[in-house]
């Protein structure tokens, strides 16, 4: 069943194409990764998404809702996690989740018995009276993440959820979003963080300049742009021309990275043959990040 | 232009659980100013102040401040309070991603705002009766008097806490309208007492009804005026609450 539908969604901020005719559908129970550089679009689309931010074209169904007529009915089911830290600063912790429950309509009794749970979840129930500007930005994220599951979501949408999390809390955060998953929660993760990306995501979306590049399984992505292995040269300016002309003439596939050279879709055997000096190559296993490189350019995008 | 709904109540809840939280902040900038004002003019200015009716002075300046520092609860809590809560702790981007709409939120402000007007105008008419300045007892109107003052005032200042650019904004908005609005709205004299042209401006400007009113209720005195003061009041309250329903959805939804 799709859960998230779009179809030819457009936003304009004036001049400025922010998602430039998107169409998606996201299934139940995947976890699904949005990636992009800075300025692809992905804020804006999950805005429009979660019914924040009106799209300027196109349509948009959740759970087989029309979000434009049926918004307040979407946001019950949907767990936002966003951004942007906007935390109720002027409650406690524990209060925080009990107004957010009250939005939702949850009757006091299940609000708090929800609130103490989503707050053990994530280790923060010794900080429930505490106020929020007492917190550490680590406990903060955790605490957006915990207020996005009050209403018991069916779908989580997730902006950068582990931003600024140090390891320990990062793992947390991933562990419970598996644990959603198995769930059946469906997931949309907008991240920058490739290892996430590969960790939590069924599928991930590669946004650059408001559209998408490529859409698969993170290790179909990997095999299909840059193949199973990485070699990496470091070479100084002379033997590098030379290396790149023996690439060449070998038709292999390759991007020159400041110094250094990155050969993709290659076997071990076809480095070998005299191509280049492999005793300073470094073989590596190819990751999404590579796969990134490739779609959005390594240029700054803003 | 798109209505609110029941749910604006959430939001009216979410500021009432902070305002009660925090009210030992706030509380006494809010009920201790107009109680020193109204002993500093009433005693010390009304000790030069013969009024032709031979009312005191003191006596003369409570309706007016009664409504004037309901005006300014609504309005403290609708520029500042809102913009705070708007921009700086962006608490009304994550209500909006909860089943409340902004016109939900936009109408749970302005009505905890007059909500604000009603407690300051109830505090301020308990302190007049206690020191035996209200006669009549019309003057139990004055709570209901607040909340549709409060509710005018509140939907002006989210109007314009809508449309500002920044903080700074809303220094204008004291020191050009609501100040000079406390001064020419029949507060602390007789519009009477004004050139015929400054009496008939002072009637464009929304406080100079609801003075109108409390005067009326406090005195017990009843003119053919009410009427028309309560329609003015009515209309602004319409036409201000429907533009801000307006604008602040378009500065919400971007």
């Amino acid at each position: 069943m799709v859960v998230i539908k779009t179809q030819n969604l457009t936003k304009n901020f004036g001049d400025v194409v922010a998602v430039d005719d998107v169409s998606l559908e996201i299934e139940e129970g995947e976890c699904f990764g949005l990636l992009g550089p800075n300025g692809a679009g992905k804020t804006s689309l999950i805005r429009m998404i979660t019914a924040v931010s009106p799209s300027t074209n196109g349509e948009i169904w959740v759970l087989d809702s029309d979000l434009q007529s049926h918004s307040r009915q979407v946001k019950a089911v949907l767990g936002v996690v966003p951004q942007v830290d906007n935390l109720d600063p002027d409650l406690t912790v524990l209060q925080n989740l009990l107004t957010f429950a009250r939005y939702f309509d949850i009757p006091k009794v299940e609000a708090h018995r929800r609130s103490m749970e989503v707050l053990r979840l994530f280790q923060l129930e010794d900080r429930c009276k505490s106020r929020i500007r007492e917190l550490s930005g680590g406990m903060r994220r955790r605490l957006l993440v915990a207020r996005g599951l009050i209403n018991s979501p069916r779908v989580m949408v997730l902006d950068e959820p582990t931003i600024g999390l140090d390891p320990q809390a990062k793992y947390l955060v991933w562990h419970k979003l598996t644990e959603l998953k198995s769930q059946g929660v469906t997931q949309l993760l907008c991240t920058q963080n490739m290892e996430e990306a590969s960790a939590l995501c069924d599928r991930v979306a590669i946004m650059h300049q408001g559209r998408i590049m490529s859409l698969d399984a993170p290790a179909k992505l990997i095999s299909r742009y840059v193949g199973e292995v990485v070699w990496e040269i470091e070479l100084n300016s002379e033997e590098r021309d030379k290396t790149i002309n023996g690439l060449e003439s070998h038709g292999l596939d390759f991007e020159v990275v400041g110094d250094k050279i990155h050969i993709f879709h290659v076997k071990d055997d076809e480095l070998t043959s005299g191509v280049l000096d492999w005793r300073k190559a470094m073989r590596r296993a190819a990751t999404l990040e590579d796969v990134f490189f490739r779609l959005t350019g390594r240029s700054l995008a803003e | 232009m798109r209505l609110f709904s029941w749910r604006f109540i959430r939001v009216w809840q979410r500021n009432r659980d902070v305002f009660f939280g925090l009210w030992h902040a706030e509380a006494p900038g809010f009920l201790a100013e107009p109680i020193i004002i109204l002993l500093a003019m009433g005693l010390g200015l009304g000790a030069y102040v013969g009024l032709v009716d031979g009312q005191r002075y003191i006596e003369f300046i409570v309706p007016g401040l009664i409504a004037g520092y309901a005006m300014f609860s609504a309005n403290f809590e609708c520029t500042y309070g809102s913009f705070f809560r708007m921009e700086y702790q962006k608490t009304f981007d994550a209500i909006i991603a909860t089943p409340l709409n902004i016109e939900d939120v936009t109408a749970g402000e302005i009505f905890w705002g007059a909500t604000r007007s009603v407690l300051t105008g109830s505090v301020m008419l308990a302190v007049a009766a206690a020191f035996q300045l209200v006669h009549s007892p019309w003057a139990l109107l004055i709570p209901i008097i607040c909340f549709l003052e409060g509710i005018l005032f509140s939907a002006i200042a989210l109007f314009f806490t809508s449309v500002v650019p920044s903080i700074y904004s809303f220094n204008y908005y004291y020191s050009l309208f609501i100040t000079p609005m406390f001064f020419f709205s029949g507060v602390f004299f007789p519009l009477s007492s004004f050139p015929e042209i400054v009496q008939t401006l002072s009637w464009a400007v929304p406080l100079t009804p609801v003075v109108y009113i409390t005067r009326a209720v406090i005195g017990g005195e009843f003119q053919p005026g009410l009427l028309g003061a309560l329609a003015l009041i009515v209309a602004l309250t319409v036409l201000f609450f429907s533009m801000s329903l307006v604008t602040m959805r378009r500065r919400l939804a971007t």
